[in-house]
Formats: C-alpha cells, sequence, structure tokens
C-alpha cells in the first residue's frame, strides 16, 4: 500500500529529470504529461536545439529539400517543462539522486531517464580529425556544415564507412552531382546489417550510381595542406586520392562516459536495462528510480533468446521511450515490457531500404519476392529454422506479413507460394556476415550477450 | 428452406440501402467458407492482414477451374488484365510506370495544378443550383466533377466526355459479382470494346501529337495494348468511386444534422469528416477478387489454396474490435486507420485525386448550399453492391450563398 501511495505522490509532484533531449527524451516527457504526471520535468540536452529529427540529416538536408534547422520534431503535446539546452550532464550522484552538469549546477530527482543516445564515432586521428574538410553526421550542425561546403562545389568527396550512414551520404552526393568515392574496410556495403549476399546488391547500387567504391580497404590517413585543408586521403592498398572533403561514417559511439563512477551497468555497449527500462548496477541489481531508453539502452528480447539488443532506430525510441516513461509513473503489476520489433529504413540510389528483426542474427537467408538482380526484393534471415528478419529493397509494404511471421516464430525457410516468388533464390543461402570479432561500422543492431552488465563484479569465492 | 449463403444477400439488392446488419452478422465469423469454397473475411486486423498477405493474389487465373474470373478480359479483346488484377512483378512495373506523370517523386505538382479546375466546375455546379426549390446531388452535383477530373488525368479532350458516362456505367457495373447474367457480362464487354476502340484512337494520336495528361507521357513507355487497360481502369475506377463518395458524404451530413450545424462553423473538420465518411460508408464496399495462392491459416481457419476470398472492407471498417462505437458517425474519431482505400500495394491509386476531389467539392457544397431536407431516405441505390452508392438523391434546398 505504501508503494501505490508513494506512486501517487510521485505522479503528483515528483521530480522527473530526463538526460538527452532528442526524440526519445522528447516522446518521453510527452507520454509522461498524457498519463497525468504534474510533477516538475527537467529536460538536459548537450546540443543547444530542442528536439528535432534526424534521419532528414543525411537525406532531404544534404539534398537541399529541407534546411537542418527546419527539421524540428513536431510536438504531440505541450510538455510544461524546464529546459536545460546547450549544457551537457557531466555526473551522476546516486546516492544524493542528483545529476550534476557540465557548468556544476546540479539538478535533484527522484526518477531519471536517460536517453543520452549516441555521437557520431570520430577520425581516430585527431590532428587529422581537425583538418578542414573532415566531416562527421550526427547532429544539426553537422549536417548544416556539410551541406554548406557541399553546395560550395567541390571536387571530390570521400565517404570513410559504407554502412547506413556512409551510404545515404554517398548517394546524396551523387544526387547532387558531385564526385564520390567509398572506402569500405568490409567486402561490400552494409555488410555488417545485412550480411554480404545483401551487401553484394548494395555494392551493385553504388557502382551503378557511379559511386567509386572500394571495398575491403581502409583510409590509413588524411593529410592536409599547409593552412590545415584536406588535401589528400591514403588508402591501406598504398594508393592515394586527392579530396577536399572526407565524411567519416564509422558509426556511432554510446554517450554513457558520463556515468563512469555511477555504478550504473552503463559503458560503450550502452546502459543495460531490463525489458521495463529500469536500469542495472554493475552488479546486475535493478534500480527502481533510474530508467533508460532509446539508442543507448540495451534491453533483453524475448524472440532473441533474451540477448540484450542495443538499437539505433527512430522506431525503438520512440517506443521505448513511451514505455519508459509509463514504468517510472506506475506501481508493479501495471508496468509493461518493451517487446518492439527492431525496425529500420534507409533511402539510398532511389531504393527504400526497410528491415524488421534481426538481420545479423541469421545464419541463413533465402529471397522470399522479387530478385536481388532487379534490386527490388524481400529477404527473409533464418534462425535456427525460424523467421528472425526480413529486409526489403523498393517491398517495405509486405514487412507487415514478415513481422507476424518473426513474431509468430514461422519456421524457416518458407515453403509457402506467393506473389513474385522466384524459383533460383529459394535454396536458402549462408548471408554472409563478417566476423562479429572484426570491427563493423554498419549494424545498427548489436547483440551484447545476455550479462546486464559489461563490468565483472569480483566474487571470491570463501575458502572451504 | 434454408437461408440464402450471406454473400447473396449482400448482393441482394433489397439490401443495398442497409447491408450493415448483414455485415454485422458476418463479423461473427471473420472468416466465413460459402457452400461453393468461397471465404469471406470482413473483421478488422483479418482483412488487414490479408491484404498485406503476399500469400494472396489479385490474378483471377489462380483461382481453381469453376470459380469467376473477374478481371479476365475475354481473350477476343486482346487486351492484358489492368494492373489492378496483376501481380508483382508485373503490378509493380506497371503501377510504377503509371505513377511517374501521376504523383510525387516525379511528378509531385501534377494533381495539384489541377485544383484550379476542380474548384471552377464546382462552383459552375453550385451557380446551377440558383432559383431551384430541389436537386438531385448525383445528377447535379457528384457525377460531373470525377468525369472532369479524370479526362483532365488522361488527357481526354473535354467534348468526348459524355460518350464516356454510358462506357464507365456499363464497366463499373460488371465489378459487381450480382451482375453474373450473360446480359450484363456482354454489356459490359461490349463497352469496354468501344472504349477501348476509342482510348486506342486517342493514344496513337497522343504518341504522335503529345498533349497534356498522362496517357500522352506514357505512350513511349508502354504497349498500346497495357496503356488501354490502364486507362480503362483509371476511368472506371476513378469515376464511379469518387460519385459515390462525394454522394455518401453529402447523405450521411444530411443524416447527422449536428454534424453538418458543426461543419458550418467549423470549416477545418473536414479533414475528419472526410475520413470518417470513407471508414462509415466506404465508396468500394468489400474485394470479391483474391484468390490464396497457398494454404492461409487466419483467425483459426485455413482458407485453402486456390479459393476465392472476399475481403469485406466495409465490413471490417465498422468492426468493433478496432472502432469504439463503431456505427457511430464520429468525425473527432482519432486514429481513424479505416480501409476506405484498401491497404497494401493494391492501395487506391487515385487515393490522392480522390481526397482532392472530395475536399474541393465538400465544404464548398455545404458553405454555399443551405439544405432543408433529404427528399427520399434511403434514396435509390445503384444495382451494384461493390461500389455502391445511391443513384439518385434528390434533396430540398433552401437557398444558395455567393
Amino acid at each position: 500500500m505504501s508503494a501505490d501511495t508513494d506512486v501517487e505522490v510521485l505522479r503528483r509532484q515528483g521530480r522527473i529529470v530526463v538526460v538527452g533531449a532528442s526524440l526519445a527524451g522528447l516522446r518521453a516527457a510527452e507520454t509522461l504529461r498524457e498519463q497525468g504526471f504534474t510533477g516538475s520535468l527537467t529536460m538536459i540536452g548537450d546540443e543547444p536545439y530542442e528536439p528535432y529529427d534526424r534521419p532528414p540529416l543525411s537525406k532531404q538536408a544534404l539534398l537541399g529539400r529541407a534546411r537542418p534547422e527546419d527539421t524540428a520534431l513536431p510536438r504531440r503535446r505541450d510538455i510544461d517543462a524546464e529546459w536545460r539546452l546547450g549544457v551537457a550532464a557531466e555526473e551522476l550522484d546516486r546516492d544524493a539522486k542528483r545529476v550534476i552538469l557540465a557548468n556544476g549546477d546540479s539538478v535533484p530527482y527522484d526518477r531519471l531517464l536517460i536517453t543520452t543516445g549516441t555521437r557520431a564515432r570520430p577520425w581516430f586521428h585527431p590532428e587529422e580529425a581537425a583538418l578542414e574538410g573532415v566531416f562527421v553526421l550526427r547532429t544539426r550542425d553537422d549536417s548544416a556544415r556539410l551541406t554548406r561546403k557541399l553546395a560550395g562545389g567541390v571536387s571530390r568527396v570521400l565517404v570513410i564507412g559504407a554502412g547506413f550512414t556512409g551510404s545515404e551520404v554517398a548517394s546524396a552526393c551523387r544526387e547532387l552531382g558531385l564526385d564520390v568515392t567509398v572506402a569500405e574496410r568490409g567486402p561490400a556495403p552494409l555488410v555488417g546489417a545485412l550480411g554480404g549476399v545483401i551487401g553484394a546488391v548494395a555494392d551493385r547500387l553504388q557502382r551503378k550510381h557511379g559511386v567509386d567504391l572500394r571495398c575491403g580497404i581502409s583510409v590509413t590517413a588524411l593529410e592536409g595542406d599547409d593552412v590545415g585543408r584536406l588535401k589528400r586521403a591514403h588508402l591501406s592498398d598504398g594508393s592515394a586520392i586527392d579530396v577536399e572533403v572526407a565524411v567519416v561514417s564509422l558509426g556511432a559511439m554510446r554517450n554513457t562516459e558520463w556515468l563512469v563512477g555511477s555504478g550504473l551497468a552503463a559503458g560503450p555497449r550502452g546502459i543495460a536495462c531490463d525489458a521495463g527500462c529500469r536500469v542495472f548496477d554493475v552488479n546486475g541489481i535493478v534500480t527502481d528510480d533510474i530508467y533508460a531508453a532509446g539508442d543507448v539502452a540495451r534491453s533483453p528480447h524475448p524472440l532473441f533468446d533474451y540477448q540484450f539488443l542495443a538499437l539505433e532506430h527512430w522506431g525503438n525510441a520512440v517506443e521505448q521511450s513511451k514505455i519508459a516513461a509509463h514504468n517510472m509513473i506506475c506501481a508493479g503489476p501495471e508496468r509493461r515490457p518493451h517487446l518492439w520489433l527492431p525496425m529500420f529504413w534507409s533511402t539510398q540510389f532511389g531504393v527504400n531500404i526497410k528491415s524488421v528483426g534481426v538481420p545479423s542474427l541469421g545464419d541463413q537467408l533465402g529471397v522470399a519476392q522479387g530478385a536481388l538482380a532487379e534490386e527490388r526484393f524481400v529477404a527473409v534471415y533464418g534462425y535456427r529454422g525460424r523467421c528472425i528478419a526480413a529486409v526489403s529493397f523498393d517491398g517495405a509494404k509486405w514487412l507487415g506479413f514478415y513481422e507476424e511471421q518473426i513474431a509468430s516464430g514461422a519456421p524457416f525457410p518458407l515453403e509457402y507460394r506467393t506473389v513474385d516468388r522466384r524459383t533460383e533464390m529459394l535454396q536458402p543461402v549462408d548471408p554472409a556476415f563478417p566476423d562479429p570479432h572484426l570491427p563493423t561500422h554498419g549494424a545498427t543492431v548489436t547483440l551484447t550477450g545476455h550479462s546486464p552488465t559489461e563490468r565483472r563484479v569480483e566474487f571470491v569465492p570463501a575458502h572451504a | 428452406m434454408t437461408p440464402d449463403p450471406i454473400s447473396a444477400q449482400i448482393i441482394d439488392y433489397a439490401n443495398r440501402a442497409d447491408p450493415y446488419p448483414l455485415y454485422a452478422e458476418l463479423r461473427k465469423t471473420p472468416v466465413i467458407r460459402e457452400d461453393d469454397g468461397t471465404y469471406l473475411v470482413s473483421t478488422y486486423h483479418e482483412v488487414r492482414s490479408l491484404a498485406n498477405d503476399p500469400r494472396l493474389s489479385n490474378d483471377t487465373s489462380n483461382r481453381l477451374p469453376g470459380y469467376a474470373r473477374t478481371g479476365q478480359p475475354a481473350e477476343e479483346t486482346g487486351l492484358p488484365p489492368s494492373f489492378i488484377f496483376t501481380d508483382p512483378p508485373v503490378h509493380d512495373r506497371l503501377r510504377d510506370t503509371i505513377n511517374r506523370p501521376f504523383g510525387p517523386p516525379h511528378s509531385p505538382r501534377f494533381l495539384d495544378d489541377l485544383r484550379g479546375e476542380l474548384a471552377t466546375v464546382v462552383s459552375g455546379l453550385l451557380d446551377a443550383f440558383k432559383g431551384k426549390d430541389q436537386v438531385d446531388i448525383v445528377e447535379d452535383f457528384s457525377y460531373p466533377l470525377p468525369v472532369t477530373a479524370i479526362c483532365r488525368v488522361l488527357g481526354v479532350p473535354r467534348e468526348d466526355e459524355p460518350r464516356f458516362h454510358g462506357w464507365a456505367d456499363a464497366l463499373a457495373s460488371s465489378l459487381d459479382p450480382s451482375s453474373g447474367g450473360d446480359n450484363h457480362q456482354e454489356e459490359a464487354q461490349r463497352a469496354r470494346q468501344e472504349l477501348g476502340a476509342y482510348l486506342a484512337d486517342l493514344i496513337e494520336t497522343k504518341r504522335r501529337h503529345p498533349g497534356p495528361g498522362i496517357l500522352s507521357a506514357l505512350a513511349p513507355d508502354m504497349t498500346p495494348a497495357d496503356l488501354e487497360a490502364t486507362a480503362v481502369l483509371l476511368l472506371v475506377a476513378g469515376h464511379e468511386t469518387t460519385v459515390n463518395a462525394i454522394t455518401n458524404t453529402t447523405l450521411t451530413l444530411l443524416r447527422h444534422p449536428d454534424v453538418l450545424e458543426r461543419f458550418r462553423n467549423e470549416p477545418q473538420l473536414a479533414v475528419p469528416l472526410i475520413e470518417e465518411v470513407l471508414r462509415y460508408e466506404p465508396p468500394v464496399q468489400f474485394i470479391p477478387f483474391t484468390t490464396a495462392l497457398a494454404d492461409i491459416d487466419v483467425a483459426g481457419t485455413t482458407i485453402p489454396k486456390g479459393s476465392p476470398v472476399w475481403l469485406m472492407l466495409a465490413a471490417a471498417n465498422r468492426d468493433p474490435a478496432r472502432f469504439h462505437d463503431p456505427d457511430r458517425f464520429d468525425p473527432d474519431r482519432k486514429d481513424n486507420e479505416h480501409l476506405g482505400f484498401y491497404t497494401g500495394i493494391h492501395y487506391c491509386f487515385g487515393a490522392p485525386l480522390a481526397r482532392m476531389e472530395l475536399h474541393a467539392a465538400v465544404p464548398e457544397l455545404f458553405r454555399r448550399v443551405k439544405f432543408s431536407g433529404l427528399l427520399e431516405d434511403p434514396p435509390p441505390y445503384r444495382a451494384n453492391a461493390v461500389l455502391r452508392g445511391p443513384r439518385h438523391l434528390p434533396v430540398a434546398i433552401d437557398g444558395l450563398t455567393a
């Protein structure tokens, strides 16, 4: 009974602090208000902007169809929050239940939601990364800078890394009529997320659209001129290319550094939380006042052997933040699990790519509809004899069906007839994922094992 | 005496004015098998899921022998089936091609550029109400607008429009499963041949002297036969359905004076109101021409491979498991994801045009015309159970605003 009373008091006059003022943070705040939370709400964000949408930044914004500053997220309702924008959270003091900001301010909470997301992985060499002409693409400012640069006319753009962001940048550059070289360490574009079989299709798409694609190659150094402007890139095959612009697209890093020393199970793979978004401490014990959602969170999913999934997906941020918000102001039995089926999309080289499930878990792949050669198909991934994921190229309308198949654990391979079923790919093949131990930068789903915490908890058995 | 199968009752003209009690009866068994092996699916989630199921085909040649093969032209016409009766990859190729001059990304302004002309047509039709105390909404208002719209879209000369009425009527009624009678089908085939001959001429002319409209734009990219089949489909589907949508909206508003009153004061109600009509009185009531390509388990029933499947959109739109208080006409309804334009890859190609026409017609009609009531309720309906709508909608009017 006292717990119920506590929840009631919390809903009426509690203090909720959201660290991370992007998509997940905003949708969580809206959900809190929608569900009757009337206490104080503080939104902390390190960027100076109110929440904005990121997907257009690597697509429409680069093409000049939308200005990066016009991508503010639509508001579903007034959230009556205190905004602390442009100042990062620097430390979490769980004992005192407060968040300490970079400017020294301290913000007390009764419930804390962590939605700090990810940032672009920078070029590994800081001096080279600082050259004029070297870009990453994650924020509105990144996009505005890159758009300005591209619009000014450049001789050649080098895209480092052919994951989704890199491929979208390359696509936009080609659409702008710019010469593009893409350097990808793996055997094909998108290989980390979708495997080598589908990667080969992406490979063909890029070349067809005039990209100078170089796979199995890494960029070893970026060279500047006397005044610090990028002029050349050196590649691992010993060659060099003259470029004015390099877009570093090496994936994302989770923003968890500020939690070092907090005692939470937070590390480079994200913040471990339970299916109800409650964060684990380093001992693997669940907290009850700290929640996580969006790109930075990783939580167990029953469809995928209860492995912890960290999902860098727009839809996941929306759904998980709603669950987190709901659970933050509910008593135990009313809490809900986050059972969202992973899903993401991309647009590149005139093709809509969409994925549902976790392709990288697949041990087999079959083309269910269409044909790889036509760049229009639905491919289904199997895992130990059941459907685990599906990817479409210009076939997104079918994915709802495959989502149901995945959710119901339908057997793989698919043996029934469908429209547009071709015979040549009926025999399942190895989807050709690279060795997961090798670094990749294309995957937007990370399977992070069963353990809730990265750090090893010391346990010394008593001597007999 | 055993009762008629429920599909026969739905098709029975006696139930045309109000088929909804039958649909409610139907929903008690979400997937029902009729004696001839046809399956009727009537609940929202099941209809939605099947419409998006790649095991369901729109190509009726996949039906087992003995079943009607709707949409398969008689061999002597030499025409291919229109894209609504095809599956991928043929379907996707045709639809992608046809969309190029019609909508985004290639032609984002094509439809928008028609707005002015549609508004002019609406004004002219309403001006003609002046001095009258009663009008037939169908003949005097709903019917002429979509003809103009579709003729503009295709690039058909205005002076040929009257000839289209008869052809469109005959073809639309051939989609009706009740028209199994030979006369009806023969009439439809004849209409299609005449229309086909006309269009073949027009297409040839457009090929030599390109003009406005999508036929000219498509002539270089499509075979004459495919283009002709497409033109016939767009004409029929874009015409009859929109007439019914405008008429149904008028009828529904006149039956709900409280909503009508609100609408007069809140013009911004037009968007949710029109969407709610598409849920409440969908112009395409059901899709009787899909076929299972494999055994499909749905709601505890297995639909065997080769079976005809009817997807009952109007029944699904009133499924209480999806829509709260579904028989209530409620323009404030949230999350109104109705199936009025279907769903999946065969989602109504002309939906954006239909919405534009509805928004050109309905707000202006109710802004300018002061109605004093329906003269006949229910109004007389057309025979067609699929493309269901009033044949006439006589109403009393009491003045016209400029």
